[in-house]
């Protein structure tokens, strides 16, 4: 099976707190791979490594090579940009532009220049089914994406991801901020686009990773405890800590 | 327990009123201030017509026939505020952006202290300034005009937006600053850079704040007036050259305050009555501004 990005001897510093340490995986296309690990473990940190929001922190080193498409990303002169189109991110906190639902979806397309109406509405419509929320809101788009409930938002984030046409979306605790019935949806969302992306979550809920991913890394003090298929770290992984972990012993 | 209640519930009734009594206070003084302004101008507005005095350009107070025209003095007043504004505000919202969206923290910080001491600098010494720069070099370079005295219109709206400068960019990159900053991070994840993320999210997301800056700065300029005195010239012409003296509105009050008295002076406070219409216009207008702009995606 296909690796869509090889992470090879990552570590990163905040400053001087050694944040992530040694880390060696390999991250599979078109699977669902869930990161999962008590608060503080480095688990968001690596997310953003690989569409290198990391950036925007000061003080944030990074060394290691982070290969996504047979290229390392992880180097001053690697356009950032034609990166983040390509891995696409969904964040914690629902976080739609105060716009319309419309400019929300297009906001990414039109910072690349596209501005051709029609293109832009069937783009509009397409990305909404994919997220599917285009049945809500078909008859809202100008209003604004803030009159959204949680659970929307959410998906219209998703919808304003999928607009780019990323390869890999990542999704920073997508559903922590949202009550059961959109967590629902959110999860049947990501079951249906993992047939065409690559999905990298962080999360909190065992019982989400155990549901949705295909494999799971568990992440303790900044490095990576065991790494393998889903099932395996649930029903019998190779070390002790991820046990204790799953079965809910501590953390 | 219950003697403690009964305490804590007379300190609330005492802080209540007391809050009460200050909104009292300051409401009171600005409609004593109305009312005085409006009570005192009300005769030369009543011998000389309202539309009479913002219609003619003629002012003359001393002479036989006194003339009350401040169509010149409205206009100066308009035109200097306008293009002080029009340099202030493009330059202080990008300098803000910049300090709150590009800058180095350190950067940052230092530039933001030296701004700040700015802001709080009397306006009278941005006049000094000018004076001896601006000024000097408009009169070195066309002393052989006719009309060129170095104290100009032009000056006037250098030291306007100079001073204006302080106060639109710490309201500025305070508004910034307090945007969240998931904004940022969803337009950079989404493959935008620096520039369209400053420009179509966060200038569009602080807009309200960045609009109090503008209405802080333009009510700064317009209410100015002693370091416009100090370099506008003072002298009452048709504001159609930036390089020749003008009077705005509230020169001419702390001009000819001193020595009025009668109609003249009750035309004074008549020019404070005016001064005080275009502010109350220019607040509306940015209001509406303002109103517009959030209803369209907020």
């Amino acid at each position: 099976m296909e690796d869509i990005f090889t992470i090879r001897d990552l570590n990163l510093y905040y400053g001087k707190n050694h944040a992530l340490k040694n880390m060696d995986i390999a991250l599979k296309k078109n699977k669902v791979t869930a990161l999962i690990g008590p608060s503080g473990c480095g688990k968001s940190t690596f997310l953003r490594c690989l569409n290198r929001m990391n950036d925007l922190i000061e003080n944030c080193t990074i060394t290691g090579q982070i290969i996504y498409d047979n290229d390392n990303i992880n180097v001053e002169k690697y356009n950032v940009i034609e990166l983040r189109k390509k891995v696409g991110m969904v964040f914690q906190k629902p976080n739609p532009f105060p716009m319309s639902i419309y400019e929300n979806v297009i906001y990414g397309p039109k910072c690349q220049g596209l501005t051709d109406k029609a293109i832009l509405d069937e783009l509009v419509e397409d990305s909404l089914k994919k997220a599917a929320l285009w049945d809500e809101v078909k008859d809202r788009l100008n209003t604004s994406a803030l009159s959204l409930s949680g659970g929307q938002q959410q998906r219209l984030c998703i919808a304003r991801t999928i607009a780019m046409d990323p390869d890999v979306i990542l999704m920073d605790e997508p559903t922590s901020a949202l009550d059961p019935i959109s967590t629902k949806k959110i999860e049947e969302l990501m079951e249906t686009l993992k047939n065409n992306y690559t999905i990298v979550i962080v999360t909190h809920s065992m019982q989400q990773a155990a549901r949705i991913s295909d494999y799971t890394a568990f992440f303790l003090m900044g490095e990576i405890v065991e790494y393998d298929l889903t099932d395996i770290i649930f029903s019998n992984p190779a070390q002790q800590q991820t046990e204790d972990y799953v079965t809910g012993r501590f953390g | 327990m219950l003697a403690k209640t009964k305490k804590s519930e007379k300190k609330r009734l005492l802080f209540e009123s007391l809050y009460r009594l200050s909104v009292i206070f300051s409401g009171l003084i600005l409609f004593i201030i109305i009312i005085f302004i409006f009570a005192s101008g009300f005769p030369a507005l009543k011998e000389y017509g309202f539309f009479e005095m913002i219609l003619n350009k003629e002012w003359s107070p001393n002479a036989t026939d006194p003339q009350f025209g401040l169509l010149y003095m409205v206009l100066a007043t308009i035109i200097s505020t306008l293009l002080s504004l029009l340099i202030a505000i493009p330059i202080g919202v990008l300098s803000a952006a910049y300090l709150s969206k590009m800058a180095p923290k350190k950067i940052k910080k230092t530039i933001m202290f030296f701004v700040e001491i700015l802001a709080g600098i009397p306006s009278v010494i941005y006049g000094f300034f000018i004076l001896k720069t601006l000024v000097k070099i408009i009169y070195d370079n066309g002393k052989y005009i006719e009309g060129v005295s170095g104290n100009s219109m032009l000056a006037a709206i250098a030291v306007l937006a100079l001073m204006s400068l302080p106060t639109i960019i710490t309201v500025s990159v305070t508004s910034l600053d307090a945007i969240n900053k998931s904004y940022d991070e969803a337009s950079y994840a989404l493959g935008a850079n620096t520039i369209q993320t400053i420009f179509k999210v966060d200038l569009r997301a602080a807009r309200l704040g960045i609009m109090s800056a503008i209405v802080l700065g333009a009510g700064k300029v317009i209410g100015e007036t002693m370091a416009v005195m100090l370099v506008s010239g003072n002298a009452i012409n048709f504001p159609g050259n930036l390089l020749e003296p003008v009077r705005t509105l509230t020169s001419n009050i702390a001009t000819e305050m001193a020595y009025a008295s009668g109609l003249h002076q009750s035309a004074l406070y008549a020019t404070g009555i005016i001064l005080f219409i275009l502010i109350m216009i220019l607040n509306y207008i940015l209001l509406v501004v303002i109103k517009r702009g959030g209803t369209s995606d907020a």
